[in-house]
């Protein structure tokens, strides 16, 4: 019953940078390459030994030397900072790729979820794509059209099944693909971060269909930037950073290790240690967290409404005037906007040392969509002296809603620029050709 | 470290997934696990093609016919180009038919990989699926086109001959060799994307290579045999024999020279594509 479902044995994946960064070669290059070799070869002695060298020069080792065991019906999560190897792990496991080192052994049917959506087309209907969408996940013609309904109704978009995807929203496109894969049933499951999209609703109702999945016995690893979601769906988790494996065990401890190490951005950041956080004999920096306007922690919140950003400190010396500011980064690195505290009680006014928490509330309908970085920094006025000042303290993402209408999106459904994205109030005048004027004005905005 | 997975506790197939060197096997139970995913990249590829034209399948019609009329005043009527008896139009469009089947398989599969680069990098599945879609999916082009023919032969007058029934297999021939193509061209393209540059210009050469235009009873004696090893010159003539009844010359050798030429460029193409085929994800 408890027998092993995937093991991994020293797992390796080397990368050719060169390759990489010339990606699309040209024949002509290849030819030379194949001309001169030889040549290099004779001049070298024979030996191949300038060949390994000149290997070790442009490749990188994505996943180096890991090793695990995940049993049956076990859910793993995979957390990690970015090109720790966590994709290519999946890669190496579903197949896509090969491992250039090590082996791994998998009992039952894989089918892996890098992506939502995979070979959509956009010209096909949502019919359509559900059933090529299904034959390249893995699910059988059979099995496609006995969940068809159940499908259906899981993306509540019964109304526009026969309409081309194209026509759809980003929120119905996503919805529609995350219900073909929500539905497909293999022994194991490799997910990539897939819920990073869509409005919050629905990413609680994926959630909660993986967490069903998890409790009929399956076997998954779930790759996540999302902490909560780690946390709430699996027992036990993995680590990678560099290509190896640095933790493996029980899901709060691993995340918890991973959210101080320092990397990492995630809604909360928490320094436990208080002659390791940052900041001086003055203040030291305890916590930064992201929360909803209902005091939840959360990394990914509705364009539609505030996000509280809060600083936990402790001033150690009193009698200075402080003060606590924010800065924005978007996924670009531009500094969207700067804030410093406004609260009337402590403006102007030397503090005593004590625990502070100081939250700033940007109003809904202001960000635009994506990843949001935040410095979370302290300064002592006259004279100005910076206590703290930490980059990328937390990261949040802001999703727009994409199917309700009542952001500054509106009807439209493609992409939109921008560093910030805020509400306006809009009217039209309209005037008939030829007659006298009659006045009609729309309103879209809410207050 | 063992590597078995416990075998007593269940039948569940065990994957073991480890660097592969050398010359892998071609591994068609693979493919044939994989046969439903076939059916609907093809049924995709057919689907898309003409969606968003104004003409939509009519071009399956219009662009052989469209040629064959052109061929037919400037090489039947113009240049009086012999045509082995037969009236120039039917004459040209019979060779025509299997020619666009082949171009078009060729072109698609060469491009087909680079085109689905999103599934190749998300999702395993054996990559044959890809060119081998491509390839079938063009067989509905060829189907409407070939109903103009009937009704060009019903209009000429010209009674089907017994052979027709070999007509499958000169079809087989056609997509094989279009395949063989493919194969190669597809898997380079993921490396070198002057192949895109390449095909159209391989074409081009080839269609001229080829007795569409004009019959094979013009190329001298001595050089027929080098010319058979064009697996297009066979199927040209089959379709032709198999259809119209003509006796170019020695078309039976000619069609068993090209039979093997297609089975040695299609065997060194699959070898050579499932040799690349571990290298498509990081690649392409």
């Amino acid at each position: 019953m408890n027998g092993v479902a995937i093991r991994v044995a020293n797992l390796g994946k080397q990368y050719d940078l060169n390759g990489k960064r010339e990606r699309y070669a040209t024949l002509r290059d290849a030819l030379a390459d194949a001309v001169s070799t030889p040549f290099r070869r004779l001049r070298s002695g024979l030996s191949r030994r300038s060949d390994v060298q000149r290997a070790d020069d442009n490749t990188i080792w994505a996943l180096q030397n890991v090793s695990f065991e995940v049993k049956r019906g076990e859910v793993v999560g995979v957390i990690g900072p970015n090109g720790a190897g966590k994709t290519t792990l999946l890669k190496i496991l579903s197949r896509i790729t090969e491992p250039t080192k090590g082996y791994a052994a998998i009992r039952g049917r894989v089918g892996s979820l890098l992506e939502v959506g995979t070979g959509f087309h956009p010209e096909l209907t949502g019919r359509e794509n559900i059933y090529l969408n299904g034959a390249i996940l893995g699910m059988r013609r059979a099995e496609i059209h006995r969940k068809f309904d159940e499908i259906v109704a899981f993306a509540e978009i019964r109304k526009f099944i026969d309409t081309p995807v194209k026509r759809y929203s980003s929120g119905m496109h996503m919805r529609l693909a995350f219900a073909v894969a929500a539905h497909l049933e293999p022994e194991i499951m490799l997910v990539d971060e897939v819920l990073a999209v869509g409005d919050a609703r629905f990413q609680k109702k994926c959630l909660n269909k993986m967490q069903d999945v998890g409790q009929e016995g399956r076997t998954v690893l779930f790759v996540s930037h999302n902490m909560p979601a780690i946390t709430r769906l699996c027992e036990r988790t993995i680590l990678l950073d560099q290509g190896g494996l640095s933790a493996d065990g029980p899901s709060p401890k691993v995340v918890s290790a991973y959210l101080n190490s320092g990397f990492g951005t995630a809604a909360v950041r928490e320094w436990p240690d208080a002659t390791k956080a940052p900041g001086g004999e003055v203040a030291r920096l305890r916590a930064v967290r992201v929360r909803t306007e209902d005091g939840q922690i959360a990394d990914s919140l509705d364009i539609r409404r505030p996000v509280g950003v809060e600083m936990e400190y402790d001033v150690l010396k009193p009698g200075r005037v402080l003060l606590p500011n924010f800065h924005f980064y978007n996924e670009q690195g531009v500094e969207a906007f700067a804030a410093n505290d406004l609260d009337p009680d402590w403006r102007g006014r030397p503090r005593p040392a004590g625990r502070y928490v100081s939250t700033a509330w940007i109003p809904g309908n202001l960000l635009t969509e994506g990843t949001l970085f935040v410095r979370s920094a302290l300064i002592a006025v006259d004279p100005i002296i910076v206590q703290f000042s930490v980059g990328e303290a937390v990261a949040f993402r802001v999703i727009d809603s994409i199917d309700g209408g009542d952001s500054a999106r509106g009807d439209y459904a493609g992409p939109m620029r921008g560093v910030v994205r805020p509400l306006l109030q809009w009217s039209t005048q309209f005037t008939p050709h030829g007659r006298g004027s009659v006045e009609l004005s729309t309103e879209k905005a809410e207050a | 470290m063992a590597l078995s997975l416990d075998e007593s506790s269940s039948e569940s197939p065990i994957t073991i997934i480890r660097p592969s060197r050398g010359w892998v096997s071609l591994d068609l139970r693979d493919l044939w696990e994989y046969r439903e995913l076939l059916y609907f990249l093809v049924w995709r590829n057919i689907k898309v093609r003409y969606k968003q034209t104004v003409l939509g399948a009519a071009w399956a019609i219009l662009q052989p016919v469209l040629t064959m009329v052109v061929f037919s005043v400037f090489f039947g009527r113009l240049a009086n180009v012999p045509s082995d008896g037969f009236p120039y139009p039917i004459f040209n469009y019979t060779a025509l038919l299997p020619w666009q089947l082949f171009a078009r398989a060729v072109t698609d599969s060469s491009n087909s990989l680079v085109t689905n680069q999103r599934l190749i990098t998300k999702v395993y599945f054996p990559r044959l699926v890809i060119p081998i879609s491509a390839v079938l999916a063009g067989l509905v082009d060829f189907g409407i086109a070939f109903l103009v023919l009937l009704g060009m032969m019903f209009y000429y007058r010209i009674r089907l001959t017994v052979y027709i029934w070999t007509l499958p297999l000169f079809i087989l021939l056609a997509m094989g060799a279009a395949l063989a193509v493919g194969l190669w061209m597809s898997a380079l393209n993921v490396k070198y994307r002057d192949v895109h540059h390449i095909v159209p210009f391989i074409t081009q050469l080839w269609f001229y290579a080829t007795p569409i235009a004009y019959s094979s009873s013009l190329v001298p004696e001595g050089f027929r045999a080098l010319y058979g090893l064009n697996p297009l010159v066979g199927v040209v003539e089959g379709f032709r024999w198999a259809l119209l009844g003509s006796q170019a010359w020695g078309t039976r050798t000619l069609v068993v020279v090209s039979a093997l030429a297609v089975v040695l460029l299609l065997v060194g193409g699959l070898v050579y594509f499932r040799r690349m085929e571990r290298t498509f994800a990081d690649v392409v």
